[in-house]
């Protein structure tokens, strides 16, 4: 168990590291950082002494070092675009992703596993050709696009629900519902396949020959031994729900990292750029460990392994 | 004693049961999903022939006009010799009014489209440059067959050799290829995409590299799994010991062996791969424009919703829906069909 662990710590450290050097990087083929920050007026003075406070005149592994240093304690310099530093832009745009990823999340289990249970009992009925419609759609249609029709439907054409931003409660449900959907449906076909592969083995059928009441079969033995692949699977979701922000957000002009993401890659505001990548590879990474720890909890085949 | 069955004779099935036999088999194949990838590869083959219109290029007069069935709408208007741009919406010059009508005078009303009327000369509509929709959705088949036809071949050979390697050799090698995965996974790397792309410069061919580092791990961890299990089979050591080279056995001996896994791979992979091209044109870091690419459609159709121009964003989403949608569909009956160990109870 401390070893997988040890092996999983090591794995999110060594990501980590190499995103930060992929970013850092990408951040000098684009050429000198001073070109954004100085204009035709300034100097040759300046342009040095602009130098030395960013650590140009350094080699480039040095650089990177510095470029580190700061990153662990929390400094990614300022951002050009807003002349702050992109820690506090960074921590102001933090809670509206997490909280859209959050009810994201929620609703993928929420609907994905009552249904992927729901299809796989009464399989083969009207329930079973829902739930697989319902999947099949989340896996294919592209979530830009599906945000895009709900929202030409439900804010232009009905006028239920506030088309983008984050105003009122409500304005959540569109965002939420076209990140959730696709995760929904990939929790549907693990619970609905699992669930199959469970209500036809031995132990359920012992359990129907003891006279066991369905309900009970159905929730008691069967649900839980279901419910492993779904969660290998939320390490894989919780971290794609992040970028998946990247799109929805987008869209649906929802005040969160994604869309500051895009915002500064398209301002080539790059301190901010790193400091957004790095934040979300810190999130991705930490939802992977937590599922991972919970995953040998639940799985005593792991812990051992 | 044995019964008497010499009395019993066994009917013939009916010509009802055998159509509903022979249609009970036909279902069983996936016709619709081959037929719209059919339709979706044609079109990309055979665009400039099928394309009723220029992709790139639209007339500024024919913009926003609805599909063939849309209705207009209409309002009278007073014709007017001069028009002062507060007049707008009510008057039209008589320049104007004489093209609906020859004998159009200063003073009268006339019927005016205030919103265009579908034509069958645009069967799904212009976009807001006046492009025909049809023939960019047509168009962009061709660009995400080229992206992921390129995609597929480059990086799905790169992640077969690192699966090969992977497998065979094991020890360290094995080890930093399968981390190198486990890192892949970790990443946000739409993320990554967007910053190489926007950096590297917009180009085809950024677009495919990037997109093949999506990929390769994929193969190379189904390939790594054949190789493993295959090479322990009597025919790898006959061969070793008949002094095959390394490279002989992998490839002449073990990679056919991982074919039928690999087809499987592959047609699931392309619908990622689609996918994942659309999201990065949509979010302006594809195939740079005019050219026609789906996702870049949606995005530009995006804004124009809330004036209920529509078309331009719903056409070019259902076409990636549906390819997407036959590709898995499809790749799902190939896993049952070549592939049984991978079956999931359906």
């Amino acid at each position: 168990m401390q070893k997988y662990l040890a092996r999983r710590f090591v794995l999110a450290f060594v990501t980590l590291l190499s995103v930060s050097l992929i970013i850092f990087i990408m951040s000098r083929v684009s050429g000198d950082p001073r070109h954004i920050y100085l204009d035709d007026y300034s100097t040759q003075e300046d342009w040095d002494r602009m130098g030395e406070v960013l650590g140009l005149d350094k080699p480039y592994y040095q650089q990177y070092g510095l470029f580190l240093k700061g990153a662990v304690r929390g400094d990614f310099g300022e951002s050009v675009r807003e002349g702050r530093p992109v820690t506090e832009v960074v921590l102001e745009r933090a809670p509206a992703t997490l909280l859209l990823g959050s009810v994201a999340f929620a609703l993928s289990l929420l609907i994905g596993i009552p249904l992927g249970i729901l299809s796989a009992v009464k399989r083969g009925t009207f329930m079973d050709v829902f739930g697989k419609t319902v999947a099949l759609v989340g896996q294919s249609a592209p979530p830009f696009w599906l945000g895009i029709m709900l929202m030409f439907f439900f804010a232009v054409e009905l006028g239920i629900l506030p088309p983008y931003g984050k105003q009122d409660w409500n304005s959540i449900v569109l965002p939420a519902v076209t990140l959730g959907w696709y995760y929904a449906a990939a929790n549907l076909r693990l619970v609905r396949s699992a669930m199959l592969d469970v209500l036809d083995s031995e132990y359920i059928k012992l359990a129907r020959a003891k006279g066991v009441s369905s309900r009970t079969i159905i929730l008691k033995h069967a649900f839980r031994n279901a419910l492993i692949p779904p969660l290998t699977f939320a390490g894989v979701t919780l971290g794609a729900l992040v970028t998946g922000s990247l799109v929805v957000e987008t869209v649906f002009a929802w005040p969160g990292l994604g869309r500051l993401a895009i915002e500064a890659l398209f301002a080539f505001d790059y301190p901010l750029l790193q400091g957004v990548v790095i934040t979300f590879t810190l999130l991705y990474v930490t939802a992977a460990f937590v599922v991972d720890v919970l995953y040998a909890y639940v799985d005593p085949r792991i812990r051992y392994a | 004693m044995a019964a008497d069955l010499s009395g019993i004779v066994i009917a013939p099935p009916t010509p009802w049961a055998r159509i509903s036999g022979f249609y009970r088999k036909l279902r069983r194949l996936p016709i619709i999903p081959v037929t719209l990838l059919g339709l979706v590869v044609f079109a990309g083959i055979f665009a400039p022939w099928i394309a009723p219109h220029d992709p790139e290029k639209g007339e500024l007069g024919e913009r926003n006009i609805p599909p063939a069935w849309g209705s207009g709408e209409k309002s009278l208007k007073n014709v007017v010799e001069r028009l002062s741009i507060n007049e707008r919406a009510t008057s039209v010059t008589l320049k104007d009014a004489r093209e609906i009508d020859p004998n159009a005078q200063v003073g009268d009303q006339i019927e005016v489209f205030t919103k265009p009327e579908g034509t069958t000369k645009f069967l799904l509509g212009t976009d807001h440059l006046g492009r025909d929709v049809f023939s960019r959705v047509v168009y962009g088949a061709r660009i995400s067959l080229i992206v992921s036809l390129i995609t597929l071949a480059v990086g799905g050979s790169i992640g077969v050799v690192m699966g090969l390697a992977a497998g065979w050799y094991a020890g360290f090698i094995d080890e930093f290829l399968m981390r190198l995965v486990d890192i892949k996974l970790a990443i946000p790397l739409i993320l990554i995409a967007l910053v190489l792309v926007i950096t590297l410069g917009q180009s085809l061919w950024i677009i495919v590299t990037v997109l093949c580092l999506f990929i390769w791990p994929r193969f190379a961890r189904q390939v790594r799994g054949e190789v493993l299990q295959l090479k322990h089979m009597d025919y790898v050591s006959l061969a070793k010991v008949s002094g095959a080279s390394t490279a002989r056995i992998l490839f002449i001996h073990i990679f056919p062996g991982t074919i039928n896994t690999l087809i499987v791979v592959a047609t699931l992979q392309v619908g990622i791969v689609i996918l994942l091209e659309s999201t990065l044109s949509f979010l302006g870091a594809g195939v740079p424009p005019p050219t026609p690419a789906w996702g870049s459609m949606v995005s530009d159709g995006r804004d124009k919703l809330a004036g209920g121009v529509w078309w331009i964003s719903t056409f070019p989403g259902v076409a990636i829906m549906l390819t997407v949608m036959s590709l898995n569909l499809f790749g799902d009956w190939l896993r049952d069909k070549l592939d049984p160990r991978l079956r999931q109870l359906e």
